[in-house]
């Protein structure tokens, strides 16, 4: 594994591990302002939690260009306490009730306490009901301690995260929580450290958007704060596994995405299309026929519209706590981005124009 | 710490050799004899030339997991359960493959899910393990048919004076087991770890035969569901009350005069006891209890939660307890027995 390789990895895999669910990315947020700040020359935090990093331009051009790719995860969160001590809750963000059995957890509450999902009516857990899944109303979460003491630690309303360390698995795959879209932010860090080498005429903001799981949020104010003169957004998209063949065209390992749709600038996919072929980066063409479900769909139509384009990092098992992917197509990602932003002409106007 | 240990060690039914080796080594300088049988059971006796009855303590050293059946054209690997797995707790979890390789099992993403399909559960037939190879062949290199895959979890201290950990629910009796040959009684003992008990208490019914006891302890773990509120129907066990000591299950009926010695026992030790409330799955007695002409036979267990689960918790009060109560019916054996019968009074004559 070559040393990009292994640091993209490794930072990828403590973002992983940190929580961050929708509107609560305080401890992420400080990781990746952190990480930002070695390749950055400004870094800020706004009032709704995005992480903006700016490298500005080697010209005095007063263009920029925005890259949003957002830090928060699904999650759940603290609905009630029982008189027995055991925690019912609900959910942040869209998440699988089928993932949810037997997994460990952290309840955030004064401190991160550890805790166990499990099924509120054990005894009914045999083979006549197996073909039903349980509700997430009929789980409850155990941490052990008696009602006394958890109501000295935990109130309704503090969040939960799943606990999971990442692994790696064969081929440069990689298997964690939250890789949707922290590995997009991985991609902006790879980026900037590129464009460190690379001389680009316009300043660059790296947006780390907050709540994107609960409706792309901190893009449309980080989209406000900035009005850039162009956009690229970095998510993650569906690759394909055997229960999805017909309905997933994407393959990991192939390269990132690039979208084309109305979501999408033309001008911008036929720029980042060329700027993979020159550079020999794979890519993948994804046609997406409305909503992209990204940041990119709220940055499109914010202030008096805002050119933009999408970039995405094939992922399977989405929102599930094993989302796996290939570091290779995160590396190249943010490469991809690198180049692109690297090779646009002064006249930004000239380019984007219909 | 020796639950630790246990708890993380992979093996399961027919594959307990990790376990064993651990065993052997930690109850070696505690036996005089000590040997595997046929089918892998590891036997350890102490006291041998003693008279005095025969004592046979048995835990057992298997665990649930997953057995890999086949491998796909693209490289995933299809599994099914080596003792009893609800597929349900295996979506969205790591595991672990012949101590190197990990997987994760996945699940159609929820976006891509039609509304109908959130409400039906996963079965083993649509699960499967992603080790990230490109195809059959890749995957090949790293697994091959018949291999296991197990569990991934720490064992920790947890909560209020609990621990957390996998396979708790079978390696709890035999860090108990571990434990009591430290100790000297002056009879004959002969400690059984056996094998296959999740495939129906395979070993015990080969290790009953051969050691020939005149008594017999299982020790184990037990469902403890007390996690609804309001009522507690249905818990069997409660976590933190105490060792469990059985008194009927699917495959034993415990002797009603065994069952009250054991509660004068832990009356006059104030060791707390519970007796299961329902009737759980059976265990290693099962098969001891009818072996030969039949053997007297009680069960001591630990409480716990979500057992056969990613992560199962027992009460460390109640291991201890447990432990107490085995070790203070040890010291009193001998006063029940008459040669090698078992004699409480002329009128309970078995």
């Amino acid at each position: 594994m070559n040393p990009q390789m292994k640091d993209a990895r490794d930072f990828l895999s403590l973002i992983s591990i940190a929580s961050g669910v929708s509107g609560y990315e305080f401890s992420i947020a400080s990781l990746v302002r952190e990480r930002f700040e070695e390749f950055s020359n400004e870094v800020e935090r706004d009032k709704f939690g995005n992480v903006y990093a700016l490298r500005r331009g080697n010209k005095n051009s007063n263009k920029k260009i925005m890259l949003a790719a957002h830090m928060d995860e699904i999650g759940l969160i603290v609905k009630k306490i029982d008189s027995r001590g055991f925690i019912k809750f609900t959910s942040i963000g869209g998440t699988d009730q089928r993932t949810l059995l037997s997994q460990e957890v952290l309840v955030h509450g004064n401190q991160a306490i550890p805790g166990i999902i499990a099924s509120l009516s054990p005894h009914q857990f045999d083979k006549m009901e197996s073909s039903q899944a349980v509700k997430m109303d009929e789980m409850v979460i155990d941490v052990g301690m008696p009602l006394a003491k958890i109501q000295e630690v935990i109130q309704v309303g503090d969040i939960i995260t799943i606990k999971r360390q990442t692994y790696p698995l064969l081929n440069n795959l990689i298997a964690g929580k939250s890789l949707d879209d922290r590995a997009g932010v991985v991609a902006m860090k790879v980026c900037l450290e590129e464009l460190s080498r690379l001389k680009h005429s316009h300043d660059v903001v790296a947006v780390a958007t907050t709540q994107e799981e609960v409706g792309a949020r901190g893009a449309i104010t980080g989209a406000y704060t900035l009005n850039p003169d162009l956009a690229v957004t970095i998510d993650v998209t569906h690759a394909c596994t055997p229960d999805l063949k017909g309905q997933v065209t994407i393959d990991l390992g192939k390269g990132p995405t690039v979208a084309l749709g109305p979501n999408i600038h033309p001008a911008i996919y036929r720029h980042l299309v060329e700027s993979a072929h020159f550079h020999r980066l794979p890519i993948q063409i994804e046609p997406i026929p409305g909503h992209s479900g990204t940041d990119a769909w709220p940055i499109q139509v914010a202030q008096a519209g805002i050119p933009t384009g999408l970039i995405s990092i094939p992922l399977r098992y989405m929102h599930t706590s094993v989302e796996t992917l290939d570091i290779q197509d995160v590396l190249n990602s943010g490469k991809l981005l690198a180049y692109f932003i690297a090779s646009l002409p002064d006249d930004l106007e000239g380019m984007l124009c219909y | 710490m020796l639950l630790k240990t246990l708890s993380e060690l992979n093996g399961t039914s027919g594959a307990e050799s990790l376990v064993r080796t651990f065993l052997q080594q930690t109850i070696e300088p505690f036996v005089d004899i000590i040997n595997t049988d046929k089918i892998g059971n590891l036997i350890g006796i102490k006291n041998d030339s003693l008279s005095g009855p025969k004592v046979m303590l048995a835990a057992h050293m298997d665990e649930v997991a997953l057995m890999i059946i086949d491998i796909t054209g693209d490289g995933f690997l299809k599994f099914r359960p080596v003792g009893g797995i609800d597929a349900r707790i295996l979506v969205s979890k790591p595991v672990q493959i012949n101590n190197s390789q990990v997987g994760v099992i996945g699940a159609k993403a929820i976006h891509l899910q039609k509304q109908a399909e959130r409400q039906k559960a996963l079965s083993f037939d649509q699960l499967y393990i992603d080790i990230g190879a490109k195809s059959k062949e890749d995957a090949l290199s790293k697994v091959k048919l018949g291999d296991y895959a197990y569990f991934i979890t720490k064992f920790e201290p947890f909560g209020d004076g609990l621990y957390k950990g996998k396979a708790l629910d079978h390696r709890v009796g035999c860090a108990l087991l571990a434990e009591l040959l430290k100790n000297d009684y002056d009879f004959p003992i002969v400690a059984a770890f056996t094998v296959q008990e999740e495939v129906g208490q395979r070993g015990a019914k080969v290790a009953a035969h051969h050691l020939a006891p005149n008594f017999a302890i299982v020790l184990e773990a037990t469902v403890a569901n007390d996690i609804s509120e309001g009522s507690d129907e249905g818990w069997i066990t409660e976590l933190g009350n105490g060792p469990a000591c059985s008194l009927m299950d699917s495959s034993t009926l415990y002797n009603a005069k065994l069952i009250h010695w054991v509660r004068d026992v832990a009356r006059q030790n104030d060791i707390p006891l519970q007796f299961p409330r329902g009737i759980g799955s059976g265990n290693d007695a099962g098969s001891i209890h009818i072996s030969k002409v039949g053997i007297p036979t009680i069960s001591l267990s630990v409480p716990c939660r979500y057992i056969h689960s990613f992560a199962s918790v027992i009460s460390e009060k109640d291991y201890r307890a447990c432990y107490d109560l085995a070790n203070a019916l040890l010291k009193e054996l001998p006063n029940i027995f008459e040669g090698s019968s078992i004699n409480f009074a002329k009128e309970d004559q078995f």
